[in-house]
């Protein structure tokens, strides 16, 4: 995994409550076996106004004017503002693959679903999480100023306006420890060896039934 | 000290190590694998050289792309093809137990657990799908999880987790006649909202949710995550262990009593603290329809759709704007009046065999209504396909002018050739009624079976209570 320290990038404003994932990846694009790929069509039902199947050109497809993704001045944008309860719905990991494969490092919102929450963070993303009158300056000042980029600093837990305003946010020192070093998971877990083997044991005591085979 | 909850015991007893960082390491005893979310996972495991830990605590079955149509010929659909594929490949060559599509005990994750006796009480059970909180109800810690956590289970049989907050909803009294599971969830999350239960477990209690079946438990806990909540409970009681005793994974003879004794401490301490209680009178909920696009858009079906004027929340007011106009709906008009072009009784939340019943109770000795282009039945399992044909539903369905399919997710998210049109409103007894969930610009409202039974033979919602019902099937089933 990539790991996330500082990251200064152009922001695009998503003024939308409860966006599933449904939204972010529509279903048809999970057909797919790799975790690559899946930045055109984030999105897809709203970003473009034909219906999206996999392997189509999407170069060629009509893009949805309205949406604001599409909007001339923030293409480029890698960081997202949302609304709450951002990545509703499944628990499909192809929501933030598709997130950063389109380019989005962070995504500042209210609120999250748990699951995407934690997916995001399985793939060098930070969601951060401001309070609501925070999020209103924000998307404001998204929305007035062209050119609106965002300067985001994981060790410091810091989001810095280009006027030099400083917004703290929190983060679990776990999973800041994780994404701020890159780090593979499994590999942690995996130290702790003789913890998972001892429960095992202990477990194959209490409830036998587990580790017989039928 | 206060008593513990269900979820605490659970938790407790899976602990691996806490670590200094406040993480948990937590043991998972099994999960279920199927082929949408898990080709990454292999493929990671394959190319970091690492090997599945324990394969015995592993259960395949392809369910989200088979067709429902005669599968003799295969899957039509080449991308759908290749992931069903892989997945064969993947259990093969790691050597994982995989139900086949051919194979007669096929079909929905959250079905084959339960029915293969797979899903145990005091488990700890992972799947790489959200609905993974259906195997609560068995009084198991049960959540839907990412495709790097399905690799992480693979190779460590551990996850790294924070413990959740205890959230408590208590549904006392008596369901109505015509009321079921699906309306009581359907309820629960119009009354807490989507995201209420972030964060949290969320144990279902009270003498209509201890009156209700497994079925209809499950149905209950399946739909936690449409509440927020990952993790969905029930207690523990002899209908449980009644269940789960004889299927083919249960324990059996000597590990089998041994394993009820343990069972029967797997409910909350009369005295357990919970962050948040919810309390619901059963008598209040009548049968629910969503109107919108999101599953907390609910009303009772003698209701009407409602006005944003009304609305004193800016956010939620323009939720509902939003809403009407995807759904192409009028502020103020009856629910009844819901234009209907297809009917879907299907998916995880509602295609086990008490569900099929439920809706040929309704079915029997009537006709499908004319204007529905489509109404199809899809039963969650092959076991459960071959249960409802032994008892004649199929019978039933089909002289009603129902079709009758073969297992799978279906119509519920449409990644196989099962789907809406454009502009077209659907009853569907499934979980999700977001935008282009069952088919770009399709139009979901999600009932329980009864519900979409009615609606097939009337054409548009009727109040199930005012309908007569088959008096054996609706015994054997939940519309009492
Ligand atoms: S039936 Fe629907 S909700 Fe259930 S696992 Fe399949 S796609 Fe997911």
């Amino acid at each position: 995994m990539e790991a996330f320290t500082q990251h200064t990038g152009l922001v695009v404003p998503l003024d939308r409550s409860n966006v599933d994932t449904d939204a972010i990846i529509p279903k048809q694009f999970l057909k797919s076996i790799k975790r690559t790929g899946f930045g055109p069509n984030l999105f897809d039902e709203w970003r473009y106004l034909d219906h999206g199947e996999p392997g189509m050109d999407n170069s060629k497809r009509p893009l949805n004017p309205d949406f604001v993704m599409n909007k001339e001045r923030y293409q480029g944008a890698s960081i997202l503002l949302a609304r709450e309860n951002f990545g509703c719905g499944s628990s499909r990991e192809h929501a933030p693959w598709a997130l950063e494969d389109y380019g989005i490092k962070a995504v500042i919102a209210p609120s999250y679903a748990d699951i995407f929450f934690n997916n995001c963070f399985k793939n060098g993303i930070l969601p951060i999480v401001l309070d609501h009158a925070t999020m209103d300056t924000l998307f404001e000042q998204t929305e007035a100023n062209e050119g609106f980029k965002l300067d985001i600093d994981l060790d410091k837990q810091t989001v810095t306006m280009p006027n030099g305003d400083v917004i703290g946010f929190e983060v679990e020192s776990d999973r800041k420890h994780s994404l701020y070093n890159g780090l593979d998971d499994i590999g942690i877990t995996l130290q702790q060896e003789d913890a998972i083997s001892k429960y095992e044991e202990e477990r194959a005591k209490r409830a036998p039934w587990l580790f017989s085979s039928n | 000290m206060a008593g513990k909850t269900l979820y605490d015991k659970l938790w407790e007893d899976h602990l691996v190590a806490e670590n200094d960082d406040g993480s948990a390491l937590i043991y998972i005893d099994r999960q279920l694998l199927h082929e949408v979310t898990s080709p990454q996972a292999f493929e990671g495991l394959r190319i970091a050289g690492r090997k599945p830990r324990r394969l015995e605590a592993n259960l395949a079955t392809p369910d989200h792309n088979v067709p429902t149509t005669d599968r003799t010929n295969g899957i039509a659909d080449p991308v759908s093809r290749i992931q069903v594929q892989t997945l064969d490949d993947n259990c093969d060559s790691y050597g994982v137990t995989e139900f086949k599509m051919d194979d007669i005990r096929q079909g929905i994750v959250h079905i084959v657990g339960p029915e293969q006796g797979y899903t145990l009480p005091g488990l700890t059970m992972v799947c790489g799908d959200s609905h993974t909180a259906t195997h609560g109800a068995f009084g198991a810690m049960a959540f839907g999880v990412g495709t790097s956590e399905v690799e992480h289970v693979l190779a460590t049989q551990c996850l790294r987790q924070k413990k959740m907050k205890n959230m408590l909803v208590r549904v006392d009294g008596e369901l109505g006649t015509g009321v079921t599971a699906k309306d009581v969830v359907l309820a629960v999350i119009g009354e807490i909202g989507t995201a209420g239960g972030n964060g949290h477990a969320i144990e279902f209690a009270g003498t209509a949710i201890e009156s209700l079946s497994m079925e209809g438990r499950m149905t209950i806990c399946n739909m936690a995550i449409e509440a927020g909540a990952r993790v969905g409970l029930v207690a523990v009681d002899d209908k449980t262990i009644e269940y789960v005793k004889g299927r083919p994974f249960a324990p059996k003879g000597e590990q089998w009593d041994m394993a009820v004794e343990a069972w029967k401490d797997l409910h909350s301490d009369a005295d357990a603290q919970f962050d948040r209680v919810v309390e619901l009178k059963a008598e209040d909920i009548i049968p629910q329809v969503t109107w919108g696009t999101s599953p907390e858009m609910v009303k009772p079906v003698t209701g009407n759709i409602p006005n944003p004027e009304k609305e004193s929340n800016p956010v939620k007011k323009e939720g509902i704007e939003r809403a009407l106009q995807y759904m192409d709906m009028k502020a103020d008009t009856p629910i009844t009046s819901i234009p209907l072009d297809k009917v879907f009784i299907g998916s995880c939340t509602n295609a086990r065999i008490e569900d099929l019943r439920e809706a040929a109770a309704v079915a029997k000795g009537r006709k499908v209504s004319p204007s529905i282009k489509q109404a199809m039945v899809v039963p969650g399992s092959g076991l459960v396909k071959e249960q409802a044909e032994a008892e004649g539903l199929h019978t039933i369905f089909t002289e009603a002018g129902f079709e009758w399919r073969e297992p799978g997710c279906s119509m519920c998210l449409a990644m196989n050739a099962d789907r809406l049109e454009s502009g077209e409103h659907c009853a569907s007894t499934s979980n999700r009624n977001f935008e282009g969930r069952q088919g770009q610009g399709g139009r979901t409202h999600l009932v329980s079976p009864a519900m979409a039974a009615a609606a097939a033979v009337h054409g548009h919602f009727v109040d199930v209570r005012e309908l007569e019902l088959d008096s054996e099937l609706a015994k054997a089933s939940e519309v009492h």
